[in-house]
Order: C-alpha cells, then sequence, then structure tokens
C-alpha cells in the first residue's frame, strides 16, 4: 500500500497530471532561458532542488506553523532554497550565473514550487512529499527541456551550443526570440491535448 | 545616445521593446487566466501599474540603504519579496478604509499582485541594471504600463475571438499563447527604435 501510494505520487505529475499541460503553472521563470538548452537545464535542476526540498521541509514543520501565517512560512522556505542555488551558481558557475541573471531569484514565484507545497506538502508526510516535489519537479523539467530542444535546434541549427544541422539550415532566428517561446509552448500544447481527447474518445 | 535622454529611453523601452510580458515572460500565470475579461483585465492592469511603479524605488532604497551598508545583498529576494507584500497589505488596507468603490474596483486585486513575477522580476532586473533612484521609477511605471497594455489588448483580442471557430484542443490557454506570440512579434517592430541591455 505505501509503496503503491509512492509509486502514484511519482508518477502521476509526469503524465496526466503535469503542472505544465494540465495545470499551465509555473512557465514565467523559465520559459525566458528555454532558448538554449544548457540554460534551461541548469534553471529546471535549480526548480526540482527547490521544490523538492521545501515541500519536504514544510511538510516536517507542518504541525507547527499557525495558519494565518503559513505563506509567510512557505515563502521563506522556498526563497531560502532559491538563495542557496543562487549562490552555488555565482560561486561555481559564475558565467551561467550572469547569463541567467534575474531568473534564478524568479523561482521563488514560480508557482508550481507554492503550489506543491500548499496542496502536497501541507497535508502529506515529509517522505512522500519530497517525492512529489521531485516528480512535479521532473514532470517541469522535461516539458521545459523539450521546448528549450525544438527552440535550439530550429534557431541556431546546434544543440548544446554544437552545430548539429549542416550550412544548408538556415537559421530561424525567430525561435530563439520571444515569440519562438510562445510558440513552441502553444503547439506542444496543443498537440499533447490532441492526443489526450483522442485517447479519451477511445475509452 | 546623450546621458540626458537615457531616462526617457528606459521608460520607452521598457514599455515596448523590452516589454516584461512579452519579451520576459513575466506574470504569465496570472495573464493566462484573468485575459479572459475585458473589466477584470483593467483592474489587474492598473493594480499592477501602481505597485510596480511604488516598490521598484522602494526597494531601491531599501537595496542601496539597507542591504549594501551590511553587506547583505544575497538576502535580496527574501528582502524584495517582504517589502511588496508588506506594501500591497498596506495600501490595500489604506483602501479598504478610505474608498469603498475603490476598493471594489482595485482592492480584490491586490493580494494576487503579490504572487505575480513580473513585480519581483522588475525588481531584480533593476538591481541587475544598476538603475539610480530616478530611472528606477520610470523604469517600474513603464514595465507596468507595458503589462496593462499587452493584457488590455489580450483581453480585447479574446472577446472578439469567442466567435471563432477554435479546434477543440487548442482552446483555452494554446490559442491564448498563439496570439501572446503575435503580440510579442508585433511588439519586436519597435525594437529598431530603442533597445535594453
Amino acid at each position: 500500500m505505501a509503496k503503491n501510494t509512492l509509486r502514484k505520487t511519482f508518477i502521476e505529475p509526469l503524465g496526466k497530471n503535469n503542472p505544465v499541460f494540465v495545470q499551465i503553472l509555473g512557465i514565467c521563470s523559465t520559459l525566458a532561458v528555454t532558448n538554449k538548452l544548457q540554460n534551461t537545464l541548469v534553471m529546471t535542476l535549480g526548480v526540482m532542488f527547490t521544490t523538492a526540498l521545501s515541500s519536504f521541509t514544510l511538510s516536517l514543520i507542518r504541525n507547527h506553523i499557525p495558519s494565518r501565517i503559513r505563506m509567510m512560512v512557505e515563502t521563506m522556505i522556498i526563497a531560502t532554497f532559491v538563495i542557496i542555488v543562487d549562490i552555488v551558481l555565482k560561486a561555481f558557475y559564475p558565467e551561467m550565473w550572469k547569463q541567467l541573471g534575474p531568473y534564478v531569484g524568479l523561482i521563488i514565484t514560480n508557482c508550481i514550487i507554492m503550489g506543491r507545497v500548499e496542496a502536497f506538502a501541507l497535508q502529506n508526510k515529509p517522505m512522500l512529499s519530497l517525492v512529489d516535489g521531485l516528480a512535479s519537479g521532473l514532470g517541469y523539467a522535461y516539458v521545459l527541456l523539450a521546448i528549450a530542444f525544438v527552440r535550439e535546434l530550429l534557431g541556431t541549427g546546434s544543440l548544446w551550443g554544437v552545430r548539429i544541422l549542416g550550412s544548408w539550415w538556415t537559421n530561424w532566428s525567430i525561435m530563439i526570440m520571444p515569440p519562438g517561446g510562445f510558440f513552441v509552448l502553444a503547439i506542444l500544447i496543443w498537440v499533447i491535448r490532441e492526443t489526450i481527447m483522442k485517447e479519451a474518445k477511445h475509452d | 545616445m546623450t546621458e540626458s535622454l537615457m531616462p526617457f529611453a528606459i521608460f520607452f523601452a521598457s514599455i515596448f521593446t523590452g516589454n516584461i510580458l512579452l519579451t520576459n515572460y513575466l506574470g504569465m500565470c496570472s495573464f493566462l487566466s484573468v485575459s479572459k475579461e475585458l473589466k477584470t483585465s483593467l483592474g489587474l492592469g492598473v493594480a499592477v501599474i501602481f505597485v510596480m511603479a511604488t516598490t521598484t524605488p522602494l526597494n531601491w532604497l531599501v537595496y542601496q540603504y539597507l542591504l549594501i551598508p551590511f553587506g547583505l545583498e544575497y538576502l535580496r529576494f527574501i528582502v524584495f519579496i517582504i517589502v511588496i507584500a508588506a506594501f500591497v497589505q498596506l495600501t490595500e488596507m489604506t483602501i479598504e478604509r478610505y474608498s469603498e468603490p475603490l476598493y471594489q474596483s482595485l482592492g480584490i486585486f491586490l493580494p494576487l499582485i503579490t504572487v505575480n513575477c513580473a513585480i519581483l522580476g522588475v525588481s531584480l532586473f533593476m538591481v541587475i541594471r544598476e538603475y539610480t533612484l530616478f530611472t528606477s521609477l520610470l523604469f517600474g511605471l513603464g514595465s507596468g504600463i507595458g503589462w496593462f497594455i499587452a493584457i488590455i489588448a489580450m483581453a480585447g483580442i479574446r472577446q472578439k475571438m469567442k466567435n471563432a471557430n477554435v479546434p477543440p484542443a487548442l482552446e483555452g490557454p494554446a490559442i491564448t499563447l498563439v496570439i501572446a506570440g503575435f503580440m510579442a512579434m508585433a511588439f519586436m517592430g519597435f525594437s529598431g527604435m530603442i533597445a535594453l541591455s
């Protein structure tokens, strides 16, 4: 039983409860860096780290927080982990830190983290919350990595900074500019929903 | 560009070429959900302008006179959020106390704003781009106006869209994102004029 819940908690955010497709949450802070695969990976790792650990921490102290000030406590916990991410990046990868600019700090306002903490960690045990946070982060990460993959490939003809497509390829520079992010995300949501709807019809 | 024109350039660029929503994707969550209706968009837009224009200079003061002297720059995320939340709460209480109609039209949107990423984003950009007190005020105001224009335009388009025949899977957020993409392209047309680094 216990194992089943753990598995379900892990699987659901990856598929039918995906935070990006189904709830359209949390795209604010990360969509802006999806024009490069590298930046996206670092950002999503930061988001995963923060969701998992803030869910875990909040769940540990959930019985001691007065419900009136719980939002404040949640924000403080999330901000603490984001500061850790920021400091680590600044110390070890200063180049990356500079490129990401304000977006690392904006992980705090990412709705997914707050949403998971509010909806899940407040009612569940620490280990389960950790798994839920991690899974939500993962579900979020692969969607954004997919977006970044399309944008970098079409926009610059390369992946991870390495040229993949030959010189015959004309770069679609619109893809690495802001409108590209909107279009790719929209098309992705469209395709996924279309498949979900078709499956529902078959059932 | 001459030095004296800089503040104006920042103001103009933050509205058009560097539109906080369309080029930085900030404030998307509330943008996607609220832009269904023109009237609520209007209320939220005005509230965003007000909060951005006031909290950005406020955060500038806090950053320059509290955080830098004590070497606490790394705490800026937490401090900015507290300043924004406290300020929004105070404004809400003041409006509720003194003007009932204003509270009805504007006050209900204020709590929503605390979690709007665009507000924190503007303050963080202000630190990175090393603005002065005056330019950070202009930058906050301009970004607010830019967000306002974007959400009003989107709400108007979405009202017309009600008569359009959209594929069922594309309805809702997906079609809104497509429209936002076209709007972003339109706003890019201004970028030949002034660019923000």
